[in-house]
């Protein structure tokens, strides 16, 4: 699954599991390798074992089973406090007994360094993070926004190589998310060190990642670049946790090289690409991104297959419109299409004939 | 209002109105005030009892500590005659002040009053009681010499009747006269003139009359006075002429007017030094005039062990001094066992706050069990376990590790008072721990591991900082629980291990010297209450938290 080479990996799980109770694996066989200086984001629902993840990997869980790898010393039992790992939490987990500067200094001190330099490092990190005038503050006296500059400025002031954040911007409305997604990936590539990312947020994940890791039930569904992962799920799973998606489930009934034929459950038959489908015969649920049907027969292949559809709503969102069909039995069937000057504006009602191009339909697994 | 632009509200000077018109603060308070008022209902049953139960007795106990008219009010004359008299000019007052003496005494001690102040006496003064009842036996023996002589003159003298007819008002007498047995007494009341022309008389057969009237409830008709009367007669008879009187018993009086001059007489003071040598001594009389004011500092200064003496307040000598010894201890062992309690105390609560629910309340349910014992059993329970042939120095032994001659002493000192009260305070410091522990999410010390922080660092320098509300809550409660213990000092403390508070039993129950123990009491508040300031200016209060 790693595309990348397991010797040049920093950081790396090798078929790790975590059981809390000794009943229910957590996390089931996890493998995964960074290189050096990459952005990865764990992203997937709640209870999929993302947090646990960064624990075994900060040192405050230990896995049941592998081995977890950094810079290619297996680091199983080395204590938290030797893996040099900075680590930003959800609530910040500033010390609220110190001022902001004694929080970035505390990482410093513990390490023995000067007062002098311990100053400068300090008011540099402060700076980095534009937070150099609250030095002085309590935790409490700022705002979150501002308690998660603190919490990344300390877990970044002792130069650590890996940073390990767990849902940073959870907690923080959608504009200063924004704000702060675009500094943290900014710091992180300026810096060059390597980040692993936790969120709920696709859109966060898709922007601000190298590579996405897309959890659920204790396994990497899928690990790749956001657009790979958007374009080209590898399973259903992906394919509706990442973006919007229409699905229809049907029955192969063609299939050679990377084209097929599938059934709809309705008789109607449509092309697709065979991505998690092998075999004629097997049961399928093909998935099109809304943006990606068409219904003007102009754009569409030559003998492409064209299915009915009726227009049940038109939704006006500005720069897009979104219309809701009648597809197949499917009554959630959404397709977008951009707002232009020569756009074409459906009606409730009216019957029209959509099509996509066949690699745009992706077969994947039936669940 | 030149800026005409300004919206109205802001151009409307003065208070805010409401709608109908009234200032808004005014109808804001009307508004609440039927809130406050049921508020105050719901409390007011918990109020009124806390009033009755605890207030005022503090404030009764407070106000003991200073009060002490109970040497002016049985020795009125005599603190008052004693007023001017100077200590450091003669060794005893003079006449003036024994006949104020002979008056005020006899008076208290046919009121039995005298043994009560003998016991006020004897706590600062020792002997002072045993004077006051040897004296109150022979009190008559001054006034007894008139009494012979006015009753060898006359029998009547020695009669209920005419005393009466001679001291009272002509229609009280008659009133009395009517009197039968279950009715009640007519109040006393003094012939007309008869103040003027026997003034002392008057004044002791009023006091007289009063005690028969309202406490023996018999009536004057039957009762002869007491000797202390034919004195003051005496007294008056020597100074005044009674050649003008025409009332009633005008001959009597008359005939012992003349017969007066050849009585045989006694000094009062003579007499007193006669019955108890110490009247002519100099520090019964500075004792007495001492505490003659209705207010004192006296007790306070015994509370520090220092004394009144005519030259102010002194130290007692070393071999007396108590108090403040104990004080020290009360104040040390207290210290000691809050520290006893945050030690063994820290760990448990961290637990509690850190282990899996379930566990957490097995263990909250030992940690509370003891509060479902009683005391006396616990501290019983310790006296098994610490006493020589007790359970501990029996497992020593047996295992070689003690003598068997020289078995531990456990109990009956400071050491089997200590361990018994941290044991018995120590859930009173884990509750406060307890809560505020949990408190602090386990994301601190993640984080602060996660710098690089060693275990140990990352709990002295993140975690602990954060639970010192805790222990400064537990701590006062336990230290002010600890101050003013008395069961288990009481029963483990032997005499070594003893509190503050078991005086100030000692002195309620046994000694009954009430005034010592109430100001010993004020003063553990006035400490408590002074620590609890210089805890706040020093950790603050804000900084405690019991959750
Ligand atoms: N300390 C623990 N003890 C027992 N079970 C745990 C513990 N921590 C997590 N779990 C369980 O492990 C599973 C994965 O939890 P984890 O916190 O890793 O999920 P997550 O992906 O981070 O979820 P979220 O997005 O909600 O944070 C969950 O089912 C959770 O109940
Ligand atoms: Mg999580």
């Amino acid at each position: 699954m790693a595309d990348t080479a397991e010797t040049d990996a920093f950081v790396a799980f090798e078929r790790v599991q975590k059981s809390y109770d000794g009943e229910n694996l957590v996390v089931k066989d996890l493998n995964l390798s960074m290189p050096k200086g990459e952005f990865l984001t764990m992203l997937g629902p709640s209870g999929s074992g993302k947090t646990t993840c960064l624990m075994m990997l900060a040192g405050f869980e230990t896995a049941t089973y592998g081995e977890i790898k950094l810079d290619g010393v297996s680091i199983n039992n080395i204590p938290p406090h030797k893996r040099g790992i900075g680590m930003v939490f959800q609530n910040y987990a500033l010390f609220p007994h110190m001022t902001v500067a004694e929080n970035l200094s505390f990482p410093l001190e513990v390490r023995k360094i000067g007062k002098s330099e311990r100053e400068a490092k300090v008011k540099r990190a402060l700076d980095m993070v534009q937070m150099g005038a609250f030095g002085g503050r309590r935790p409490a006296q700022m705002s979150g926004g501002q308690q998660q500059r603190i919490a990344l400025a300390r877990a970044l002031v002792f130069e650590p190589e890996l940073v390990l954040m767990d849902e940073p911007l959870g907690a923080l409305d959608k504009q200063l998310r924004e704000t702060l997604q675009f500094e943290i990936t900014n710091l992180a590539h300026e810096l060059g060190i390597t980040v692993v990312y936790v969120t709920h947020d696709q859109t966060e994940a898709l922007t601000m990642s190298d590579r996405v890791a897309v959890f659920d039930d204790g396994r990497i569904q899928q690990l790749a670049p956001p657009d790979e992962l958007y374009e080209k799920p590898q399973n259903s799973f992906v394919a509706q946790f990442i973006g919007e998606n229409n699905t229809l489930e049907g029955t192969v009934t063609k299939i050679s090289g990377n084209h097929c034929e599938v059934r709809l459950d309705n008789g109607e038959l449509i092309d697709a690409l065979p991505v998690n489908v092998s075999a004629e015969g097997e049961r399928t649920r093909v998935s099109i991104r809304p943006e990606r049907v068409e219904f003007n027969k102009d754009r569409l292949q030559e003998g492409a297959h064209l299915l009915k559809a009726e227009v049940l709503e038109f939704i006006y969102m500005g720069d897009i419109f979104r219309t809701r069909l009648r597809v197949a039995g499917n009554e959630d069937f959404i397709i977008k299409t951009r707002n232009a000057p020569d756009q074409v504006r459906l009606e409730p009602g009216q019957q029209i004939e959509i099509g996509w191009l066949p690699e745009d339909c992706r077969a994947l697994d039936a669940i | 209002m030149s800026d005409t632009s300004a919206p109205t509200e802001t151009a409307q000077s003065g208070p805010m109105l409401a709608a109908d018109g009234t200032p808004l603060k005014k109808s804001l308070a009307r508004a609440l005030r039927r809130q406050k008022l049921r508020a105050l209902l719901l409390i007011a049953p918990l109020l009124i009892f806390v009033l009755v139960s605890f207030v005022a007795p503090i404030a009764d106990m407070l106000f003991r500590s200073v009060e002490n008219q109970i040497v002016s009010e049985t020795l009125p004359r005599t603190t008052n005659a004693l007023a001017d008299w100077d200590a450091d000019a003669s060794d005893s007052p003079d006449e003036p002040v024994f006949e104020a003496l002979f008056y005020d005494f006899f008076l208290a001690q046919e009121r039995k009053l005298h043994t009560r102040l003998g016991t006020r006496l004897n706590y600062e003064m020792t002997g002072m009681s045993s004077l006051m009842r040897q004296s109150g036996r022979k009190v008559d023996d001054i006034s007894d010499v008139y009494f012979d002589q006015f009753d060898d003159l006359d029998k009547n003298w020695d009669e209920a009747e005419p005393w009466a007819q001679l001291m009272g008002a002509p229609d009280w007498v008659a009133k009395m006269e009517g009197w039968e047995k279950g009715d009640r007494l007519p109040a006393f009341k003094l012939a007309p003139g008869i103040a003027d022309l026997l003034p002392k008389t008057a004044e002791i057969y009023g006091e007289f009359a009063k005690f028969t009237i309202n406490e023996d409830e018999k009536s004057l008709l039957k009762e002869e006075p007491w000797g202390v009367v034919h004195t003051a007669l005496y007294q008056d008879l020597m100074a005044a002429d009674v050649s003008s009187y025409t009332g009633p018993q005008a001959e009597m009086l008359k005939t012992a007017d003349a017969a007066v001059v050849g009585f045989e007489t006694v000094g009062f003071k003579d007499g007193f030094i006669e019955i108890d040598e110490d009247w002519g001594s100099r520090e019964v009389w500075t004792t007495i005039q001492m505490y003659s004011p209705a207010y004192t500092n006296g007790y306070f200064l015994n509370a520090v062990d220092m004394q009144k003496t005519v030259d102010g307040p002194q130290m007692r000598d070393e071999d007396e001094q108590i108090y403040f010894t104990l004080f020290k201890r009360t104040m040390f062992m207290s210290l000691v066992i809050t520290f006893s309690c945050i030690l063994l105390g820290y760990p448990v609560a961290w637990l509690l706050a850190n282990l899996p629910s379930r566990t957490a309340n097995l263990l909250m349910i030992l940690v509370l069990l003891p509060f479902w014992t009683s005391l006396l059993v616990r501290t019983s329970a310790w006296k098994v376990m610490l006493q020589q042939q007790g359970v501990i120095n029996d497992v020593l032994v047996w295992m070689g590790l003690v003598a068997d001659e020289s078995r531990l002493v456990m109990i009956n000192n400071q050491l089997g008072t200590i361990i018994a009260m941290t044991h018995i305070l120590l859930p009173f410091m884990i509750l406060p721990l307890y809560s505020v522990m949990q408190t602090i999410p386990p994301s601190y010390l993640r984080a602060a591991k996660s710098l690089g922080a060693t275990n140990w660092t990352a709990f002295w320098r993140v975690y602990f900082p954060q639970s010192v509300p805790g222990i400064g809550a537990g701590s006062i409660l336990v230290f002010i629980l600890a101050i003013g213990y008395y069961i288990t000092p009481e029963i483990v403390g032997g005499t070594t291990g003893t509190f503050i508070s078991n005086r100030i039993a000692y002195h309620i129950s046994s000694s009954l010297n009430w005034g010592l123990a109430a100001a010993l009491g004020t003063i553990l508040l006035g400490v408590v209450l002074l620590l609890y300031y210089v805890y706040d200016k020093i950790v603050g209060i804000d900084n405690v938290k019991l959750g």
